[in-house]
């Protein structure tokens, strides 16, 4: 079905790049989901409704892979025919390494303590990191260097990891 | 003069004519129909002038059926068979309901399936009790609008989870209400709300009903009502706050264990004393026990604070999460609207300003604003409003996974996924040869198996015998915008499309409802086929009219030759619909489903190019 076959650049009408203009990106959603979200199928055909929930489904899949950094770079690359191997190659710079095992020991100490705006601070470097892998991202997609941006793209992976841990643990502290 | 509308033999008149849509709060406590009437929401009322309909059903010697105030005045009297706050039973297990001993009816606990409980009228699920709820708002709105409903919007507590969704609309299908689509409650009070107040930024609802705590958190920005999450409890309400009375109570008066009527009546009086102490600062609490023992003790707002401490505080780590789920912090919410006639307790009230460092905004009925909303949501639904973009954007509210290996779950989607969403998964087989597999799907954000909610046990079959691990089976989780799950499967390298049996872990069979539509509807298989035949002319209805709209919105997408085709089709089905063959109109409307495949394939393409219309597409790189 060629409708399903478009790219989410193209469904959501953005050009393909990684640099993304984030008000457009929510605005040409919220248009697309305006015509073809099911609400506006209830009373159609069996057909129109399977094809708008269809249509929905890819429409919130386009928009949260285009709004993540990490999931947009990781598809770009995909579109460019690069997998990131997120899984599978876990091979890292040395300094990376070192500074996720400070990280995780950082966790571990904030969670003992039961410290709370620790892992918040954490939580700000660990951002601030992101942001710089973000950028060099950037530089790495005008230049078409797509091995460095795959790197960027495990690195930055790794990093969402370690927050959402961070989450999780701020949660099991505040519910204790 | 007005032109007067001839519409072609065998087309419906009017395609535009005012559809009959309602909104219906299906609460804990209370439940409410409203409607949307010259433009204006508001709730339909009986025929003594009240909205509220008490959420009570009462199975009467005379195989009678009280539903409300009737029902409600008769508690203490017959408490076995007046069942109140069924909603808290809806899509649970015996095991799911903390604490039983101070329940007056008889559960039956029917080992896997939903709680069912012993009346005099029988043994019923929460489902048929819901049900007789639905029943009489159905009547209600049906006699106030004069004519056949087009369809109904439900609410439901956001935090409900599938088996609980599931259980809802199939209480709709027992009375043969349609419907348009199951609605969040803080959602719909969102609707109501924002739509009154012109309202555009971040806002959260907090929604404390009878026996459902909801936080959702909504951008609102020019008609579209998008839920960045939501949380919540499903087992927390204003009952709760009766049952602490309930409780101080009996230690503070020194009673011993109470039979059935007198709890009953503790439970009212401890409703109505929380209600009390909302305007006044003590209240006496008079009674006298069927033992003929007094009670006569003095409650203070300030008691009834220190009482309920920690549930008012049990409602706080929800919201926290759901902020932290949106990625916000309380300094960019602009306005929190209580629902709920829970949150009329002062303590409610000042527990919220002082979290969200704001006054929470009361302007609207709490009992009253979900109805209303949902009333808004239906009437748009059923079409009636086509002009504006009122769109609701709504999430899942918990995570679903897949039971692996060593009683673990693995998330397949998150919570506050926006709906519709789908997941796919891979899976291979274990041994050679392997034509079956089975797959649990659960509900919930722990890790382990055993602390989720087992929502189905789906069996693949028909797998081609193939060497261990060559197969690739994909399993497709979809979540409609219901927030019901389906599920499909397919086999990669052959294509073939898997067998799934579903076993619902809470809901109801397939079985199991029809036969409690037989029961309902009198027994005889007569009647059954009459039922089935009707229902088949009204799908039949239902699609004439739906490509009919469709052609005359979008006929210029189609070649002449394809145009006739589908007409031939429609008039084929429209001949058919008036025989009474139920077989060959099913036939007949499977027949023109097929035919307008690519025609519907076609409108949503031409939909999404109009979502762009206008925009410079050469600019986009397209």
């Amino acid at each position: 079905m060629e409708l399903l076959q478009r790219n989410y650049f193209e469904l959501l009408a953005l050009p393909a790049q990684f640099e993304v203009d984030l008000t457009l990106l929510d605005q040409h959603y919220r248009s697309l989901q305006s015509e073809v979200h099911p609400d506006r199928f209830v009373t159609a055909s069996a057909n129109e409704r399977m094809q708008s929930m269809q249509v929905a489904t890819q429409a919130n899949e386009a928009y949260q892979t285009l709004k993540n950094t990490t999931a947009r770079a990781r598809y770009l690359l995909q579109l460019n025919g690069i997998e990131t191997l997120e899984e599978s190659n876990t091979a890292m710079p040395g300094d990376f390494l070192m500074l996720q095992m400070e990280w995780r020991e950082a966790i571990d100490d904030a969670n003992s303590a039961k410290d709370i705006s620790a892992l918040d601070q954490l939580l700000v470097e660990i951002r601030q990191m992101a942001q710089q892998l973000s950028q060099g991202l950037s530089v790495q997609f005008a230049q078409k260097s797509y091995q460095e941006a795959s790197e960027s793209v495990r690195k930055l992976s790794f990093i969402d990891k370690i927050s959402a841990d961070i989450h999780r643990v701020i949660e099991q502290l505040e519910n204790a | 003069m007005a032109l007067l509308q001839i519409a072609e033999p065998g087309m419906s008149a009017a395609p535009h004519q005012h559809k009959l849509a309602i909104g219906i709060d299906l609460g804990t406590t209370n439940s409410l129909v409203a409607t949307v009437q010259s433009g204006m929401s508001l709730c339909l009322q009986d025929e003594h002038g009240h909205a509220l309909l008490p959420s009570v059903v009462r199975y009467l010697e005379n195989g009678q059926i009280a539903v409300g105030h009737a029902a409600q005045s008769a508690q203490s009297e017959d408490p076995k068979n007046t069942i109140s706050s069924v909603k808290r039973f809806m899509g649970r297990r015996i095991n799911d309901i903390p604490d039983t001993t101070h329940i007056p009816y008889t559960f039956r606990d029917t080992g896997v399936g939903m709680v069912q409980i012993e009346t005099r009228g029988g043994i019923k699920s929460p489902v048929e009790i819901s049900a007789e709820i639905l029943r009489t708002l159905k009547t209600r709105a049906e006699k106030a609008l004069g004519g056949e409903l087009t369809g109904a919007v439900i609410t439901v507590p956001a935090y409900f989870d599938d088996a609980q969704r599931q259980a809802t609309k199939d209480a709709a299908r027992l009375v043969g209400l349609t419907v348009l689509r199951l609605l969040n409650e803080p959602t719909a009070a969102a609707v109501a709300y924002g739509l009154d107040n012109a309202s555009e930024g971040i806002y959260v609802i907090y929604d404390l009903g009878g026996g459902t705590f909801d936080v959702s958190i909504l951008r609102l920005s020019k008609g579209i009502f998008e839920v960045l999450a939501t949380n919540g409890d499903s087992a927390l309400g204003g009952d709760d706050f009766d049952h602490r009375i309930f409780c101080w109570i009996l230690s503070e008066a020194g009673l011993p264990p109470l039979n059935q009527e007198d709890t009953r009546t503790l439970l009212t009086k401890s409703r109505e004393v929380k209600e009390w102490l909302s305007e006044n600062t003590e209240a006496q609490i008079t009674s006298v026990l069927s033992t003929g023992q007094l009670v006569n003790i003095k409650l203070t707002a300030d008691k009834l604070v220190e009482l309920t401490q920690t549930l008012v505080t049990k409602t706080l780590n929800p919201t926290r999460k759901a902020l932290r789920d949106a990625g916000l912090s309380i300094e960019e919410i602009k306005g929190v609207v209580m629902v709920g006639g829970a949150t009329r307790m002062p303590q409610i009230r000042q527990a919220v300003a002082e979290f969200f460092k704001q006054e929470p905004l009361t302007n609207l009925d709490p009992d009253k604003v979900v109805a209303l909303g949902a009333a808004i949501q239906a009437n748009v639904l059923a079409g009636n409003r086509s002009d504006d973009d009122l769109l609701l954007l709504d999430v899942i509210p918990l995570s679903l996974g897949l039971e692996t290996m060593g009683g673990l779950v693995e998330r397949v989607i998150p919570r506050n996924a926006t709906l519709p969403v789908a997941r796919a998964q891979d899976f291979t087989t274990f041994k050679d040869g392997q034509t079956a597999m089975s797959i649990h799907v659960l509900q919930g954000e722990r890790e382990l198996v055993s602390d989720c909610r087992s929502l189905a046990k789906f069996e693949l079959r028909g797998i081609p015998p193939m060497v261990a691990g060559a197969a690739r089976i994909r399993v497709t989780f979809q979540v409609d915008a219901d927030g019901l799950l389906s599920v499909t499967a397919r086999e990669q390298s052959s294509g073939v499309v898997a067998d799934i049996v579903v076993k619902p872990s809470y809901g109801l069979s397939e079985d199991q409802i029809i036969n409690m539509l037989k029961s309902s509807f009198g027994a005889a298989e007569q009647d059954k086929q009459a039922r089935a035949l009707r229902e088949a002319i009204v799908d039949a209805e239902r699609l004439i009219e739906a490509i009919n709209a469709a052609l005359a919105e979008d006929g210029h997408l189609l070649s002449a030759d394809e145009k006739a085709s589908i007409e031939a089709q429609v008039n084929a089905l429209e001949a058919t619909r008036h025989g009474n063959e139920k077989d060959s109109i099913i036939q007949a409307v499977e027949a023109l489903n097929h035919a307008t495949e690519n025609f519907a394939a076609r409108r949503m393409d031409a939909s999404v190019k109009q979502a762009f219309a206008g925009q410079d597409l050469n600019k986009l790189e397209l």
